[in-house]
């Protein structure tokens, strides 16, 4: 199958006895490139452990992970961390840029942790915050940009170079509601262009950008959103009186 | 929703013909009400029977007769505007009462109910987006009237998960065990290709 991201049978138990948390059991799912999942679920349901285990961050109990064609479990470290800089981006909730570096350094930084010059990595760098609108900000520092300037700047990293997983956890979760629907155009809009994406929240509004939204529960998924979406009766235009 | 108090609106602006109205009224909602020219025509009877809009005598009725709002419009629009709507709750509540009967109910998990509540909210709410997502940026009316339908469908939302917890915290239901097949057991593959914005502009009854 023609799929970005695979996870089959993904089961994740932290500590032991009677300690035993399951934080996920049996998660199957499969991101296509250029779909956009959303994966929905209270605190404590997995979302979070789901996406660190998608992007090789953390390793499953058992089951297999497969990005871009490749099992992880086949990997060695190296490999695996080779796949994280290249085809992996990341974009967390409180952004997690470095703060002693400018916005064009801090995009072009994994790209020359992977071996790109220091001046194709900046210009890499430099079209990708162009492609957000952030071409102005480039030698800003973080504490000089908004909120919302920062979520695009952590965006720009995530999909600066070749990447073709993106993976975030609940990026808009720190921005006021004009600023989270941004997030979520440039994120739906990178995926359009062929990135697969991940997005965890517990908030609606933003998986409702998703082309499909998973929904878990005590680390089982447990339902999605079936296309084409909900009967038409409630879209119906109302009679005007 | 007050076509008559919408149509005074835009007669407030300058006089205006019928035609005009409807096309106006249109625009302004974001098109997502759609208008027959009755409609407009009987309301502007109206209004000028109740003495809120005037009319030129001496033209027949049709597209060539102009309306112009009088000081008694502009008082009752005034008042409209600042007027609150009831949004008091209603007498029932079929989804509360849906879920508080699913409860007690033998052989029926809760969860699996207020679930199935949950991915039809959100279906809805991902055709409103994709409305949202494909409007003309500087389609205002339309952005507003998308926003409200995600606000009021995200509450519902907010109040299911919200239920869940609590069902969750004074243990009506059980946690971490599940304790059998989701009611619907999915199937976690990619999903069809998702309905363009324009199919989902038309089914929500939005027209360009």
């Amino acid at each position: 199958m023609n799929s970005t991201l695979e996870l089959r049978d993904v089961t994740k138990v932290y500590g032991s006895g009677a300690t035993e948390v399951h934080a996920l059991r049996s998660i199957d799912l499969t991101v296509a490139p250029g779909e956009l999942v959303a994966v929905m679920g209270p605190s404590g349901s997995g979302k979070s452990t789901l996406l660190t285990i998608a992007g090789s961050l953390e390793e499953p109990s058992s089951g297999e992970v497969i990005v871009g064609g490749e099992a992880l479990s086949t990997l060695s470290r190296n490999e695996r961390a080779r796949l994280r800089r290249r085809v992996i981006g990341y974009v967390f909730q409180d952004f997690n840029l470095l703060a002693g570096l400018t916005a064009s350094e801090n995009v072009s930084l994994p790209l020359e942790l992977d071996g790109t010059s220091p001046k194709a990595a900046r210009v890499a760098g430099t079209a990708a915050l162009d492609a957000l609108g952030l071409a102005d900000r480039a030698d800003s520092y973080p504490d000089e940009l908004s909120g919302g300037e920062r979520q695009r700047v952590a965006i720009a990293r995530a999909v600066v170079g070749e990447r073709r997983l993106l993976l975030a956890d609940e990026p808009s979760g720190a921005l006021d509601s004009a600023n989270g629907e941004a997030v979520m155009r440039i994120i739906r809009t990178t995926c359009q262009r062929g990135v697969a994406g991940v997005v965890v929240t517990h908030d609606a509004q933003l998986a409702s950008w998703a082309d499909r939204v998973v929904f878990l529960r005590d680390g089982r998924v447990v339902d999605q959103t079936v296309p084409p979406p909900g009967p038409e009766s409630l879209l119906e235009p109302d009679p005007v009186s | 929703m007050s076509v008559r108090h919408a149509l005074l609106a835009l007669v407030s602006e300058g006089p205006k013909y019928g035609l005009q109205l409807r096309q106006e009224f249109e625009e302004r909602t974001g098109e997502v009400w759609p208008l027959n020219v009755g409609q407009v025509y009987q309301t502007l009877q109206r209004l000028e029977r109740d003495g809120l809009v005037e009319s030129d005598d001496e033209v027949a009725d049709g597209p060539q007769k102009l309306f112009r709002i009088t000081p008694d419009g502009q008082a009752e629009l005034g008042s409209w505007l600042r007027t609150p709507p009831d949004l008091s709750s209603p007498p029932r509540d079929d989804l509360v009462i849906k879920v508080l009967i699913a409860i007690r109910l033998p052989g029926i998990d809760v969860r699996d109910v207020i679930q199935t509540h949950r991915r039809y909210l959100v279906e809805l709410m991902q055709q409103w987006t994709r409305v949202k997502a494909d409007a003309a940026p500087d389609d205002v009316s339309l952005a507003l009237v998308v926003d409200a339908e995600l606000y009021r469908l995200d509450s519902v939302i907010r109040w299911l998960d919200a239920a869940d917890g609590r069902l969750r915290r004074t243990g009506l239901v059980p946690i971490g065990e599940p304790t059998g097949e989701p009611a619907t057991a999915p199937t976690i593959e990619p999903a069809k290709p998702t309905p363009g914005p324009v199919a989902a502009r038309r089914r929500a009854g939005v027209r360009r």
